[in-house]
């Protein structure tokens, strides 16, 4: 047993904390006030393999760990959530199905562009009338000789504006239920795939999403992502991996807010003396570190466990994938809560970053599974066994 | 990183899984209607190796480390917490005389506990109980002995004790007035109440001890005159994580309960009401283990564990209460009988919250270490 962080995972820890410090935080008001698709970040987190933590050296990646990533990803969280999820679809929803189910030739066309973060990806799983419920899904793919016509929209898809590959799940036999739906690799630039402007949202504001729209999109069946029918394993099988980036999206956002709030109490005088002396906000301090550092436990098993998923075979993590996903988002806005409350009016105002945290930290509840998805799965798993 | 056990942390904690099931967990309630553990449960214990967990084999512990004897607590904890309580104030007592005793006093009170004899702490006093530097026992040099006078109060199996580890003042006011000294049974001037009634824990003897004019000799002192209160701490400190070990014990078996009845009743376990505070519960669990694992694997390694020891003792004491909260509301009336463990649990688990530091002076210790005031 082993909670110490390793050479690698420190020395990737500080890595991105510098750059997250030095590039990301200070022009994170500004992305966030002005909805600015952060490019340039995007850019540099390509070079310095932070779009494809999780995937080997040979095809593009960095090489490193589901812990790196982890730990990576609230860095950048920390100093900005939307520059944080944009990085986690590329790694965990795109790169990493890629990695599991792709042929050769797909990553060797596919994966090594997005691992290098010279191309970018997104997810196309939810749409307008089925979230939570994933294998109720309209959009269809038909066979048409050698070819597949894929039409249907898909909502809320992050990145979606900009991206140039999508992971798209689609209903290929409505008899069969979740096992009639595939998945396909399309890209963006194809006739007939449009994606909408921005979805105007309360967060995450420099993380765009948008609808997209697919009409009589054609795409060769060489860019089928697994077999036929596996679409719904896919996307639960990299849901899985998506919810740890999410989660330590999550940790970043706590983390952010907890120090900016610990600094405050330590400078705002009240009653006489620095807040931080009240035991009001001790107390609440106390609660905000350790529902942190408890969180980020959960989340460092859950990304061991599918580091060891690699090797150990059979070894599962939904539902410490899961729990880490409920308790690291439900913890994120807890905190953030608490820390405005700390800050008082100060927190509400634009001036400071506090209410950015607040409004970004709700979505961490919300997407690659709401918290009522994160518990149904968490009590499949233990009245199965 | 890797949260993964070592084997020998698997082979001890099956051991401690094989003897709650066995010994205890059909015997708890006996148990408790007779308000005693039976000491033969304590010598199987200490063949076993879990009452001095923390000693070294010389002096007959088993040396097992902390990472181990926190996962033994949480399943003897399990199988019966008064049994557990027991358990972690003897091996407590072991590893601080271990550790600050001379080679006499080690080599005279080890083996005891490692052989199945109860130590027990006497620190509380009826006005000092989360303000240890408010006490008021003394401790008066005459010659080289001491004279001790004061009473000390919430004492575990004080009445069953081979040695008491006390805490008395031997200078002014304040931390650095306080020494500690070992009370062998048998001493002069001790006279010991009837066990109190409890809530909870009705196994365990909890007692109100007078000392008067109690003369202990010059080698009763243990460590130095003036040095009781950093021991206090260390044993309150390593003491938090058999405590936090002891209610997620707890809250396992109300979740092992509350599952088990789900997979009875698969009418109420398709509700998502049950659902998902089965879930919340699982979730609690998990996270109040880790933080468990992480203060002991530190304590193991000698390295300041005391911000961690005291998140993990809230959040597991905090967590268990409510996990077993919710394990009575998943099973509804049927958990209220005495014939299901869980209102049993319930009322064991929630001096989890106030012993070894109530969780509003865990939280004093986190917010002194994160506001670094």
């Amino acid at each position: 047993m082993e909670f110490e962080l390793n050479e690698e995972e420190q020395m990737v820890q500080q890595m991105a904390r510098d750059f997250a410090q030095r590039e990301v935080a200070p022009v994170a008001r500004e992305l966030d006030r002005e909805a600015r698709w952060p490019k340039e970040l995007i850019a540099r987190m390509g070079e310095l393999g932070l779009m494809g933590v999780a995937v080997p050296d040979e095809l593009g990646g960095a090489g490193m760990t589901n812990v790196c990533y982890a730990l990576a990803m609230e860095e950048i969280s920390a100093a900005c959530a939307s520059t944080g999820v944009i990085m986690s679809v590329n790694n965990s929803l795109v790169c990493d199905p890629l990695l599991k189910f792709g042929s050769d030739e797909q990553k060797a066309t596919y994966l090594k562009p997005l691992a290098a973060g010279e191309k970018l990806g997104c997810f196309g799983l939810t749409e307008p009338s089925s979230g939570s419920d994933a294998s109720n899904m309209l959009t269809v793919a038909t066979k048409d000789g050698d070819e597949w016509v894929i039409n249907g929209s898909k909502n809320w898809i992050t990145n979606g504006p900009h991206a140039d590959v999508m992971i798209v799940f689609t209903c290929t036999d409505r008899s069969q239920g979740a096992r009639g739906t595939t998945a396909f690799i399309v890209e963006t630039g194809t006739p007939g795939y449009r994606s909408e402007a921005p979805d105007e949202k309360m967060g995450i504001h420099a993380a765009h999403s948008s609808t997209i729209f697919f009409e009589d999109c054609r795409i060769p069946d060489s860019q089928r992502l697994g077999e036929v029918g596996q679409g719904f394993k896919i996307a639960m099988a990299t849901l899985d991996g998506g919810r740890i980036g999410i989660a330590s999206q999550a940790l970043g956002i706590a983390r952010a807010a907890l120090e900016k709030a610990i600094d405050y109490s330590k400078e705002r005088k009240a009653f006489g003396k620095p807040i931080a002396k009240l035991q009001a906000i001790q107390f609440k301090i106390a609660d905000m570190a350790m529902e942190l550092d408890a969180a980020r436990l959960l989340v460092w098993r859950a990304a061991s466990m599918k580091d060891r998923a690699l090797t150990e075979k059979g070894l599962r993590h939904s539902e410490e994938s899961a729990m880490a996903k409920l308790f690291a988002s439900e913890t994120a806005t807890r905190v953030a809560h608490q820390a405005m409350q700390i800050f008082g009016g100060y927190g509400y105002s634009q001036e400071y970053d506090l209410e950015r945290h607040y409004r970004d930290a709700r979505i961490t509840e919300i997407y690659e599974g709401t918290s009522e998805i994160m518990r149904i799965v968490i009590a499949a798993n233990a009245l199965k066994g | 990183m890797d949260l993964s056990l070592a084997p020998a942390q698997e082979a001890t904690r099956s051991a401690a899984r094989a003897f709650a099931d066995h010994e205890l967990a059909p015997r708890a309630a006996e148990f408790e209607r007779d308000e005693r553990v039976p000491q033969a449960i304590y010598q199987k214990l200490a063949e076993c190796g879990f009452m001095a967990m923390n000693a070294p084999e010389e002096l007959g512990g088993s040396a097992s480390g902390v990472v181990a004897y926190a996962l033994s607590m949480m399943e003897i904890a399990r199988g019966c917490a008064a049994t557990a309580v027991t358990m972690a104030v003897t091996n407590m007592v072991g590893e601080v005389i271990a550790r600050f005793g001379d080679d006499a006093q080690r080599r005279r009170f080890c083996p005891l506990l490692a052989g199945g004899r109860h130590g027990a702490f006497a620190l509380s006093e009826v006005d000092a109980g989360s303000d240890p530097g408010g006490m008021r026992t003394r401790a008066v040099r005459d010659g080289d002995d001491w004279i001790l006078d004061g009473t000390k109060q919430w004492i575990s199996h004080g009445d069953s004790s081979a040695v008491l580890v006390v805490w008395a003042r031997t200078g002014g006011e304040g931390p650095k007035g306080l020494s500690c000294f070992l009370v062998p049974e048998g001493t002069p001037g001790l006279e010991i109440d009837k066990h109190e009634d409890k809530m909870g824990l009705r196994a365990s003897h909890t007692c109100a001890l007078a000392f008067s004019d109690m003369r202990l000799p010059g080698d009763a002192l243990l460590g130095e005159v003036g040095g009781g209160f950093p021991i206090a701490m260390m044993a309150l400190d390593g003491g938090r994580i058999g405590i936090a070990s002891q209610a997620l014990g707890i809250g396992q078996a109300a979740h092992d309960a509350a599952l088990a009845y789900l997979k009875a009743h698969p009418e109420r376990a398709a509700e998502q009401d049950a659902q998902f505070l089965l879930a919340d519960m699982r979730a609690q669990l998990d996270t109040g283990r880790l933080l468990v694992l992480r203060a002991a694997l530190l304590k193991e390694r000698h390295q300041p564990f005391s911000r961690e020891a005291s998140m993990a003792k809230l959040h597991a004491t905090e967590g268990a209460f409510r996990v077993t909260q919710m394990a009575l509301s998943l099973v509804g009336a049927e958990a209220e009988s005495a014939a299901m463990p869980l209102e049993r649990h319930m009322r064991d688990v929630r001096v989890t919250r106030i012993y070894e530091g109530t969780s509003e002076v865990q939280r004093i210790v986190i917010a002194r270490h994160t506001l670094g005031a």
